[in-house]
C-alpha cells in the first residue's frame, strides 16, 4: 500500500503514452501529453511527502513540514506547460491549414 | 496512508484513463477540466497548497480557453472545406 | 496495437521496478528539504517556504522557466502571424443579466488575482498562480462582452511590451543584486517582519515582475488564437517556414 502513489504516477504516464501513440487527432494528442506531464507532478509530490507533516507554510509557528523544493519545481512547471501546449496546438493549426486534416497519419502522407 | 489518500489516488487513476479514452476533442476538454479538479484534491491531500492553487487556475482558466479556441477553429474550417471530422 | 501492448507492458514493468527502489511513501529523509524548512523563516523572514524557494533559493530555475514562457509565446506569435482585415464578428452578448453579473465577476476575479499575487511569500500563492488568475479576469471580458469590448480593452502592442517588461525586469533585478549584494539575484532590500507584506527583501519585486509576465503572456496567447479564429476560413496562411 505504501507504493500506491508511485504506482499511480507510473500508471498515469503509461496511460498518457498509450493515448499519444494511438491518437487520431492532434488536439487529442496534445491533451494526452498533458496527462503524461501530470504523472510526473504526482511522482514529484509523492517523493516529498512526510507522514504526519503539514504544508510548508509556517504561520503562526514552526511545525514538521513536507519538502518545499519539489513543490516549487512543480508549480512553475504547471503554468509554463500551458504555453508549451499552446505552441503544439499552434503547430496543429498550421498542419491543418496545410493538409486539411488533424489526423497525424493523414498529415504524414501529405507531401507539400 | 489515510483512507482519503487511497480513495483520491484511485479516482485520479480512473480520471486519467477517462481523459485518454475520450476521442472527441471538445468532450475531452471538459473531461480534462474535471481531471484537473481531481488533481487539485490530490495535491491538497499531499499537503501542497501552492501546487493545488496552480493546477486549479490553470485547469479552469488557461487550458479550456486555449483548447476551445483551437477546437472551434478546426471545426469551422472543417465544416466549410472538406469533411475531415473525426467521429 | 499488439506492438504497443507488448512494449507498453515492458515499459510499465521497468517503471514499476524503478519506483519500488524509492523509499516508502511518507519517509522522506533527505537533508535539502529539511534544511530549507528549518532556515527559511529565520534567514529570509518569509512564511511561505515554497514561494521563497521559487524566487530566492531556486531563483535561477525560475528565471529559466520565465524565459521558456516567453519563448513559447514568441513561437506562437510567429506561427500565427497574419494581419487580418478587421473582420469583427457580430458576437455581442445582448443579455443584460449576463453583462451585469459578468462585470461584477470580472472585478472580483481581478481583485482576487491581485490578492493572490501580493501575499505570495506570506500564504500560498505567488506570481505564477496570481498571474493566471489576473489573465482569467481579462479573458472573462471576452466571454461576457464580445470581441469588440475585449479588443478595445486589450490592444496588442502594450500587451507584448508588458510581457517583455516582466521578463526583462526579472533579469535586471538579478543584476541589481550583483551590484548591491555581490551575487546574481541576491537580496538588496531590508528584510522586515515575517508574516507581513514588508518582508523577504527583494522577493516582492520579483513576484510582481513574474505576475505581470505570466498575465500578459496568457492574454497575448489567447489574443493570437482568437485573431485566427475570427478570420474567414480561406484567408489565412501560416508563416512560410523552412521546408
Amino acid at each position: 500500500m505504501s507504493y500506491l502513489p508511485y504506482a499511480l504516477a507510473g500508471w498515469i504516464f503509461v496511460v498518457g503514452l498509450y493515448g499519444v501513440v494511438s491518437s487520431r487527432n492532434l488536439i487529442h494528442l496534445a491533451v494526452c501529453l498533458t496527462v503524461m506531464q501530470s504523472g510526473t507532478y504526482v511522482l514529484l509530490l509523492a517523493i516529498g511527502y512526510k507522514n504526519g507533516a503539514a504544508a510548508p507554510i509556517f504561520r503562526p509557528s514552526h511545525h514538521p513540514a513536507v519538502d518545499p523544493v519539489v513543490q516549487a519545481l512543480t508549480l512553475t512547471d504547471i503554468v509554463v506547460s500551458v504555453t508549451v501546449v499552446a505552441l503544439i496546438l499552434a503547430l496543429a493549426l498550421a498542419a491543418h491549414k496545410e493538409s486539411g486534416s488533424v489526423n497525424p497519419e493523414e498529415i504524414a502522407d501529405f507531401s507539400g | 496512508m489515510i483512507p482519503l489518500q487511497v480513495v483520491i489516488i484511485v479516482l485520479v487513476g480512473g480520471g486519467a484513463l477517462a481523459v485518454v479514452l475520450q476521442r472527441d476533442p471538445l468532450r475531452q476538454a471538459i473531461v480534462n477540466s474535471l481531471y484537473a479538479l481531481l488533481l487539485v484534491v490530490l495535491f491538497m491531500v499531499f499537503q501542497a497548497p501552492d501546487v493545488a492553487l496552480s493546477m486549479l487556475v490553470v485547469g479552469s482558466i488557461a487550458y479550456p480557453l486555449v483548447l476551445l479556441v483551437v477546437i472551434a477553429r478546426v471545426r469551422n474550417r472543417g465544416e466549410e472545406a472538406t469533411d475531415t471530422a473525426d467521429p | 496495437m499488439i506492438g504497443f501492448a507488448i512494449a507498453g507492458a515492458g515499459f510499465a514493468a521497468l517503471v514499476f521496478w524503478a519506483l519500488v527502489g524509492l523509499p516508502d511513501f511518507g519517509h522522506y529523509h533527505w537533508p535539502y528539504g529539511n534544511a530549507l524548512n528549518a532556515i527559511a523563516t529565520p534567514e529570509r523572514h518569509a512564511t511561505n517556504v515554497v514561494g521563497i524557494t521559487v524566487f530566492d533559493y531556486r531563483g535561477l530555475d525560475t528565471l529559466g522557466e520565465e524565459f521558456i514562457l516567453f519563448a513559447s509565446v514568441v513561437g506562437v506569435s510567429l506561427l500565427l502571424r497574419k494581419d487580418p482585415e478587421e473582420h469583427v464578428p457580430a458576437d455581442e452578448v445582448r443579455s443584460d443579466p449576463i453583462r451585469a453579473l459578468g462585470a461584477v465577476a470580472v472585478v472580483l476575479l481581478f481583485v482576487l488575482g491581485l490578492w493572490v499575487v501580493a501575499f505570495g511569500y506570506v500564504t500560498p500563492g505567488g506570481g505564477f498562480q496570481g498571474g493566471v488568475a489576473l489573465a482569467g479576469a481579462f479573458l472573462l471580458v471576452y466571454v461576457v462582452g464580445g470581441y469588440r469590448q475585449y479588443h478595445s480593452l486589450l490592444p496588442h502592442s502594450p500587451l507584448e511590451m508588458a510581457e517583455a517588461f516582466g521578463a526583462g525586469a526579472f533579469a535586471i533585478l538579478g543584476f541589481v543584486g550583483i551590484v548591491y549584494a555581490g551575487a546574481y539575484l541576491g537580496n538588496f532590500l531590508g528584510l522586515g517582519n515575517a508574516g507581513s507584506l514588508y518582508s523577504a527583501g527583494s522577493v516582492p519585486l520579483l513576484n510582481w515582475a513574474t505576475a505581470i509576465e505570466v498575465c500578459a503572456a496568457l492574454v497575448v496567447l489567447f489574443s493570437e488564437f482568437l485573431k485566427i479564429y475570427m478570420l474567414p476560413a480561406a484567408s489565412w496562411t501560416p508563416e512560410e517556414g523552412p521546408r
